[in-house]
C-alpha cells in the first residue's frame, strides 16, 4: 500500500510541530542575541568601568535564578497590566504573553548569559598588540573588529551560537508561566513532553526525549570537537 | 514512628488535592489540625497529573481528585483501598474575566466577541475542570470559533492566575476559585448551567498505602463528616445526596 507524505508517521507525531516551534524560537533567540550581545559583549571586554562587575553579575543572573522568579516577573511586565505589556497592547493590539513574540523576549534575557560570556570571553583572550597595529595603520574602530578582532574570535561566537541554541531549546519553566500552551505559537518541544508523560503517553515522551538528549548530545559535541581544534592551531 | 503508636501520637497523613480544592482543603486541615492534633500534608496539582505520580509510586496517603474516573480507574488497579470511594463534593464551572474592556456586557455573549482577547482553559486532558469547559464550548458550538485563542493552564490554578492576572481576558474556573477573596473585582462571572457540561464529581479515595494506618482512616472518616460538608458547600460546592 502507498502513503502520501502526509500520512507518514512523523506528520501525525504530536511532536512535530513542536520540534519546529522550538527551533524556530532557538533560531530566532540566537540571533538576536548575537546581534545585540557582540558589540555588548565587546564593550565588556574593552571597559576600564567600575560599573563592569555589576553589569557582569547582572548578565550571570538568569543562570542562577529559578526560572520560576524569571517567568513571575516576566509575566507581570509583559502582561497587559505591565510597562511593557501595556504598550506592546497599544502599538499591535495584541497580548506579549502567550506569544512568540513574548517568548522570544524571554528566551533571550534567559540565554543572554551563554551569548554573552561566551563571545567576552574570546574577546578579552585576544591578542590587544594586533588591534592596536589595526589602528595604528589607520583602521577605524569598527574596520578593526570586523577584520582583527572577530576572525580571531570565532570559537567565541561558536560557543555563543551552540550554547544560546541548545538553552533555549531545552527551556521549561519560563516558558510554563509566560506561554499558556497554544499549539503553533507557543506550545514548545519542553511542554509537549511534560504534556505527554502527565497524559501517560510514555512512547511519546520517550521519542520526543530522545531527539532532544540526542541533538543535545552533538551540539556540545560539535562544540568541545571545534574548540579543541582551534586550540591545536 | 512505629505503626501500632501512630494513632496516639501526634502523625501526619500525607494527601493528593486536585488545585480546585485548594482553598476548602486548607480550611479542612486546619479544623482536623485543631480537632485532632494531627497534621495533613498536602500536595496540589491537577488530577491528571497527581493521577500518574500516584501510578508512579508517590507516597500518598490519599487522593481528593476532581473526577471519578481516576479514582475508578485506581479502584479497578487495586492501588486503593476498596469500599473508600465516595463524592465529597460536586463542582461547578465558572466563567470569570476582570477585563475593563468586557465591562457592560456579561460573560457569556463575550464568549461570541473575544476579539484578540484569550480564553484560558485547564488542561482537558488532565484537569477535570479543562474537560468540562471543553464540553461546554463543544456543545455551544464554540470550540473551533474560540479555539485559535485558548490558552491553557496545566492545572485550574495557573488557569485562574492568567485570567486574575488579566493575561487573559476570559476563563473558566471553579466555582470555589471565583469565590476567593483575595481574588481582584470581577467584571463579570456567570455560572454554568449543570446541564451544559459533564457534571464535575469529586471523588476521594484511601489509597493502598494508608492499609494499616489509623490516622488516614481517621481523616477520610472527617472527610465524611458534617464539618468537611459545611466547609466544601460554603466554598461554593454542591454536596452529594
Amino acid at each position: 500500500m502507498r502513503q502520501s507524505l502526509s500520512d507518514m508517521a512523523f506528520m501525525d507525531f504530536p511532536g512535530a510541530g513542536p520540534l519546529w516551534l522550538s527551533f524556530r524560537l532557538a533560531a530566532v533567540t540566537t540571533a538576536l542575541l548575537l546581534c545585540f550581545g557582540a558589540p555588548f559583549a565587546w564593550w565588556l571586554a574593552q571597559t576600564k568601568s567600575r560599573a563592569k562587575v555589576l553589569i557582569e553579575a547582572v548578565v550571570a543572573l538568569p543562570i542562577v535564578l529559578p526560572p520560576t522568579v524569571l517567568g513571575f516577573y516576566l509575566l507581570v511586565v509583559l502582561g497587559p497590566y505591565g510597562a511593557i505589556g501595556r504598550w506592546w497592547v497599544e502599538i499591535t493590539g495584541e497580548s506579549l504573553t502567550f506569544s512568540f513574540s513574548g517568548l522570544v523576549i524571554a528566551s533571550c534575557i534567559y540565554s543572554l548569559p551563554f551569548a554573552v560570556q561566551s563571545m567576552q570571553h574570546a574577546f578579552e583572550a585576544l591578542d590587544r598588540r594586533n588591534l592596536e597595529a589595526a589602528w595604528t595603520l589607520g583602521a577605524s574602530r569598527s574596520d578593526a573588529f570586523f577584520t582583527v578582532a572577530m576572525p580571531q574570535s570565532v570559537r567565541g561566537f561558536l560557543n555563543a551560537i551552540v550554547l544560546s541554541f541548545a538553552h533555549t531549546l531545552g527551556e521549561f519553566g519560563v516558558v510554563l508561566m509566560v506561554g499558556g500552551n497554544i499549539p503553533g505559537e507557543t506550545r514548545v518541544i519542553s511542554i509537549t513532553i511534560f504534556d505527554q508523560v502527565e497524559s501517560m503517553n510514555y512512547a511519546n515522551a520517550y521519542r520526543l526525549s530522545a531527539i532532544l538528549l540526542l541533538f543535545a548530545f552533538f551540539a556540545l559535541l560539535f562544540m568541545f570537537a571545534m574548540n579543541r581544534r582551534w586550540q591545536n592551531r | 514512628m512505629l505503626p501500632g503508636i501512630a494513632s496516639t501520637n501526634a502523625a501526619t497523613v500525607t494527601v493528593a488535592v486536585a488545585s480546585n480544592f485548594s482553598a476548602a482543603m486548607h480550611d479542612i486541615v486546619e479544623r482536623f489540625a485543631a480537632d485532632t492534633g494531627h497534621t495533613v500534608r498536602v500536595s496540589f496539582a491537577s488530577t491528571g497529573q497527581l493521577f500518574v505520580q500516584i501510578r508512579n509510586g508517590a507516597p500518598f496517603d490519599a487522593f481528593l481528585a476532581a473526577d471519578a474516573a481516576r479514582p475508578q480507574l485506581l479502584e479497578q488497579s487495586g492501588q486503593s483501598i476498596a469500599g473508600s470511594r465516595f463524592t465529597y463534593a460536586i463542582g461547578r464551572l465558572v466563567l470569570w474575566s476582570r477585563d475593563a474592556a468586557l465591562a457592560g456586557g456579561n460573560c457569556r455573549s463575550r464568549l461570541y466577541s473575544l476579539g484578540t482577547g484569550r480564553l484560558a482553559i485547564a488542561n482537558p486532558d488532565t484537569a477535570p475542570y479543562g474537560a468540562a469547559a471543553r464540553d461546554y464550548l463543544v456543545a455551544a458550538g464554540l470550540w473551533s470559533r474560540v479555539k485559535s485563542q485558548l490558552v491553557i493552564g496545566e492545572n485550574i490554578a495557573q488557569t485562574m492566575q492568567f485570567v486574575a492576572s488579566g493575561n487573559a481576558s476570559l476563563g473558566f474556573i471553579a466555582k470555589a476559585q471565583s469565590l476567593d477573596a483575595r481574588l481582584p473585582e470581577a467584571v463579570c462571572s456567570w455560572t454554568v448551567p449543570d446541564g451544559l457540561h459533564q457534571p464535575i464529581q469529586q471523588q476521594a479515595i484511601l489509597l493502598k498505602r494508608a492499609i494499616d494506618d489509623l490516622v488516614a482512616a481517621e481523616f477520610f472518616k472527617f472527610l465524611h463528616g458534617a464539618v468537611v460538608r459545611d466547609i466544601v458547600a460554603r466554598h461554593g460546592y454542591a454536596l452529594p445526596e
